[in-house]
């Protein structure tokens, strides 16, 4: 049976009965959704039955629970889980967790997804699933109260749940399985049922650890490059080194005397200036029948690449331009200009500037990118490791002709994300490939690939100014950006400003100086670009976080206070970018204040270390990171390292402890020494060598994390703990040298000055 | 090399490939009991050894390290994992007490920058070993 909760909203409520009498509650889409047949083989019982997507009791009382999201390290195929769980009113050592794949469905109104929201991006698993996987788990529990209730004939006000079962006062208790099969055959509830107060939480909020840890010790654990199947050749692809550069001719006939290697197949790049909706590169692929081959293969290719419009671009020439473009100051955009900035300049007792240098940086998941696809006439099917599987799903119908609806897509736990999955060209790839040949193909990219082949977060140089009156206080701010757009050759940005992913107007300390100006400069560039952790976030806020302190030195103000007065009294301001509509001055300012006690700051030292600070909002969520650092020889030894983090009401504390020590060590792994670099129109790095992330020792040992605790409803997690990272880490090295490093990575610029 | 044959072969596929040059770690087994990188250990050099994988770590119980592992919740993305187990595994075969300067010296990669962890682990493995052997 299928039968909906309110009509009105977009998905509802369902449930549907197994034949084995499980009892299944899901978002359900269409009306008329008879017998969902496309289910994820985990979520099938011992007898096959019809499944709902996220619930199943079986008669045992084994409780199942599907999960939803990509898996890329952040967390959520546990604290899904745990919202549904929460409500259902289990103990979360009964659940069994299951990965559900892409669950597109058409419906009356277009397509859709019975699983709602899948995506991995923008912090927003937990936002978006707070209200509405706690009612797929409230739901459920309702109609088992109900079945209890008929069951005993005793009103449901005198029956409460707990752990799995219903309970009666007189003591008598049904377990769920025993009332799935007569719960499922209740109409659902006509109104939302009522979810739990946070008083009554004893999941959310519980630390909990990542669900399947037992799969990931012991090897079990399945990525999407751990995929293989019947038949399928094992790809590799030359890729034209040069941006936008084209395949003049190549010739393969060492390649194909390889032991293994069955096809040689070319691939086309993109149209020179379209949006990137398909492969990134033009290349020749390689098949053989395992890597080891492929890769051979691939080396004995003799490919003449012919060079793009781009052939001169350097990051030299990269920076000069920036430059240039911010000294002439013409042709800018405007972000944003409240009151007078040009009049407060003129009025100043003193003005001060800095420009600070962001690199291109690569997304370096320790998986490289690659898929797994099967293209048969009526159906194709996809196995990878993602975080954009609708886009994935989408692609693979433009490209084969195919419904949406006879695609199957399934996610697997991904070895990162980082951004780098939220495009799909290495899906466009395969599928190229894959009907080329007329076989399954498993696409597989080696580190250089992936290194010289990505979606760069932009490059971009940021010129600040700040007037400041006779009593110290900033009263104008000017933030000029001279960037490589992050909105380049994506269609689906066509509509949003060109700033988009570089400058956000509403940051701070936007609304909270009278007199602003900010303005933003094009720099051109074939580089392709993407979303990289925390994208816009980690680009300008080293600029604004290092500069507040540089004006704090200058005007001999404390750096924490000098940020506390600017955010002021606690309140809310509009932030009308992601995370918004308000940004909350005091919650801001109450991780900073409790960084500062943390590291203790103001505390004289004289031990040469040096202690630095920053704070930031990124989408939703609030963070402060300081670092106590020395400089012994060629090495920033950093002696603590802290950071305070409040994401609003907290589901996993071990999961957002988590999420901000590793965005702590990657944000320091990548301020002092990551750089994606370019010459002669093409990427310098190779391998880990040259792109070298931070090793344990050279890692803070701990990152002592403090978690504020607070009621406001949860954001995001991922992102949070990675902006403030490299300012306060400057900020630091300056407290420990007076030597102001405004040029990311900070290593190799602060060897230069020193 | 040995990690295409574990991979594509044997279907081992808790070895990971990571960079493919030995710089990154992901590959790492044990060789005769002692940390090799797979990826750029030769099936020569492989043929007639004793090759243990992340798979082969569990006996009858999960080995302390993975034990650890789970009671410490390293795991991010979880990718790198399997080499920094095998890793520890080595060090701990060779210094049981490990100081901080010891486990440092695992230069295993991890982009999740779950390494606070991984030291803790460390820790509590060593611990849990010499509980066994008490």
């Amino acid at each position: 049976m299928s039968a909906p909760v309110d009509a009105g909203r977009r998905r509802f409520l369902a449930v549907s009965l197994g034949t084995g009498g499980a009892l299944l509650v899901g978002l359900r889409v269409a009306l008329a959704d008879p017998a969902p047949a496309d289910l994820p083989m985990e979520l099938l019982g011992d007898d096959l039955t019809e499944l709902g997507p996220f619930i199943r009791i079986e008669r045992d009382n084994r409780i199942f629970i599907g999960a939803r999201g990509c898996e890329i390290g952040q967390g959520v195929m546990t604290s899904l889980p745990m919202l549904i769980a929460e409500e259902l009113d289990v103990d979360w050592n009964q659940v069994r967790v299951v990965q559900l794949p892409f669950g597109y469905i058409d419906t009356d109104k277009g397509p859709s997804n019975k699983y709602g929201d899948q995506g991995a991006g923008g912090s927003t698993s937990i936002p978006d699933a707070w209200q509405e996987l706690r009612e797929v788990g409230a739901t459920a529990r309702w109609l088992l109260l109900q079945a209890a209730s008929h069951e005993w004939n005793l009103p449901v006000d005198q029956l409460r749940s707990e752990a799995g079962q219903v309970i009666a006062a007189d003591g008598r208790r049904l377990s769920y399985g025993a009332l799935a099969r007569s719960a499922a055959s209740i109409a659902p509830p006509d109104q939302p049922v009522a979810l739990k107060s946070p008083e009554q939480f004893h999941i959310i909020g519980k630390p909990t650890r990542v669900v399947d840890a037992r799969d990931i010790v012991t090897g079990r654990s399945h990525y999407g490059i751990d995929t293989y199947a019947a038949n399928a050749l094992v790809a590799v692809i030359a890729r034209c080194p040069y941006l936008d550069g084209t395949m003049e001719s190549f010739d393969d006939s060492e390649t194909r005397r390889v032991a293994g290697v069955r096809d040689v197949i070319a691939i086309p790049g993109p149209a020179p200036g379209a949006p990137f909706n398909g492969v990134l590169a033009a290349g020749v692929a390689v098949l053989a029948d395992t890597t080891w081959a492929a890769l051979k293969g691939r080396d004995a290719l003799k490919v003449t690449w012919k060079e793009g419009p781009w052939s001169k671009e350097s990051t030299a020439a990269l920076t000069a331009s920036a430059n240039d473009l911010l000294d002439k100051n013409e042709g800018g955009v405007g972000v944003r200009s409240d009151g007078d900035f040009a009049k407060a300049r003129k009025q100043a007792r003193q003005v001060i500037e800095a420009r600070y240098e962001m690199p291109f940086l690569a997304h370096a998941t320790m998986e490289p990118p690659g898929a797994l696809i099967e293209i048969k006439q009526d159906s194709a099917r996809l196995i990878a490791s993602l975080q954009n599987p609708d886009g994935a799903s989408k692609l693979i119908a433009d490209m084969t002709g195919l419904a949406q609806k006879d695609i199957s897509v399934r996610m697997t736990r991904a070895g990162g994300g980082f951004g780098r999955r939220l495009k799909n060209d290495f899906v466009a790839e395969a599928v190229l490939i894959a009907k080329a040949a007329g076989k399954p193909v498993k696409l597989m990219w080696t580190r250089e690939d992936d290194l010289q082949h990505d979606f760069y977060r932009p490059f971009g140089v940021h010129a600040l100014s700040a007037t400041i009156d006779r009593k110290k206080h900033v009263t104008g701010w000017s933030h000029r950006c001279a960037a490589t757009p992050r909105n380049y050759r994506d269609a689906g940005m066509k509509e949003r400003p060109i700033f988009t992913g570089c400058l956000e107007p509403d940051d701070f300390p936007a609304g909270l100086v009278a007199n602003l100006d900010k303005t933003f400069f094009s720099v051109a560039s074939g580089m392709p670009r993407g979303w990289w952790r925390a994208p816009l976030h980690t680009f300008h806020a080293f600029a604004v976080q290092s500069f507040i302190d540089e004006i704090a030195v200058i005007t001999r103000q404390d750096a924490v206070k000098l940020r506390l007065d600017l955010l002021g009294e606690p309140r809310q301001i509009p932030y009308q970018g992601h995370g918004g509509p308000m940004f909350d001055t005091g919650r801001l300012a109450h991780v900073l204040e409790l960084c500062a006690e943390k590291i203790g700051w103001g505390a004289r030292r004289d031990d040469g270390h040096g202690i630095g600070i920053a704070c930031h909002f990124t989408f939703g969520g609030y963070a402060a990171h300081a670092f106590e650092v020395s400089i012994d020889g060629s090495d920033l030894r950093i002696h603590r390292a802290v950071c305070v983090v409040d994401v609003g009401r907290v589901v996993n504390p071990l999961g957002v402890e988590a999420q901000m020590m590793g965005g702590t060590i990657d944000a320091v792994s990548t301020a002092m020494h990551l750089a994606i670099t370019l010459k002669d129109g093409q990427v310098q790095q190779k391998n880990f060598p040259d792109y070298p992330l931070l090793r344990m020792a050279q890692a803070p040992q701990d990152v002592e994390v403090t978690i504020v605790e607070s009621d406001a409803d949860p954001s995001g997690a991922g992102e949070m703990g990675v902006p403030s990272v490299a300012p306060a880490l400057a900020n630091a090295v300056y407290a420990a040298t007076t030597v102001r490093v405004r040029k990311l990575p900070l290593m190799p610029e602060l060897m230069r000055m020193l | 090399p040995l990690l295409w044959f574990l991979r594509d072969t044997l279907r081992l596929t808790g070895t990971k490939f990571g960079c493919g040059i030995g710089a990154c770690g992901a590959c790492t087994v044990l060789l005769d009991g002692k940390a090799a990188r797979a990826c750029v250990t030769p099936m020569q050099a492989a043929a007639t050894h004793k090759i243990t994988t992340i798979e082969g770590l569990e006996t009858d119980a999960l080995h302390p390290v993975q034990q650890a592992w789970i009671e410490l919740d390293v795991a991010q993305c979880g990718y790198c994992q399997a080499g920094q187990i095998m890793a520890a595994v080595d060090l701990l075969q060779r210094k049981p007490k490990p100081g901080d300067d010891d486990i440092a010296m695992i230069g295993n990669l991890c982009r999740c920058g779950t390494y606070p962890r991984v030291r803790k682990a460390i820790l509590r493995a060593a611990e849990l070993i010499q509980g066994d052997k008490k």
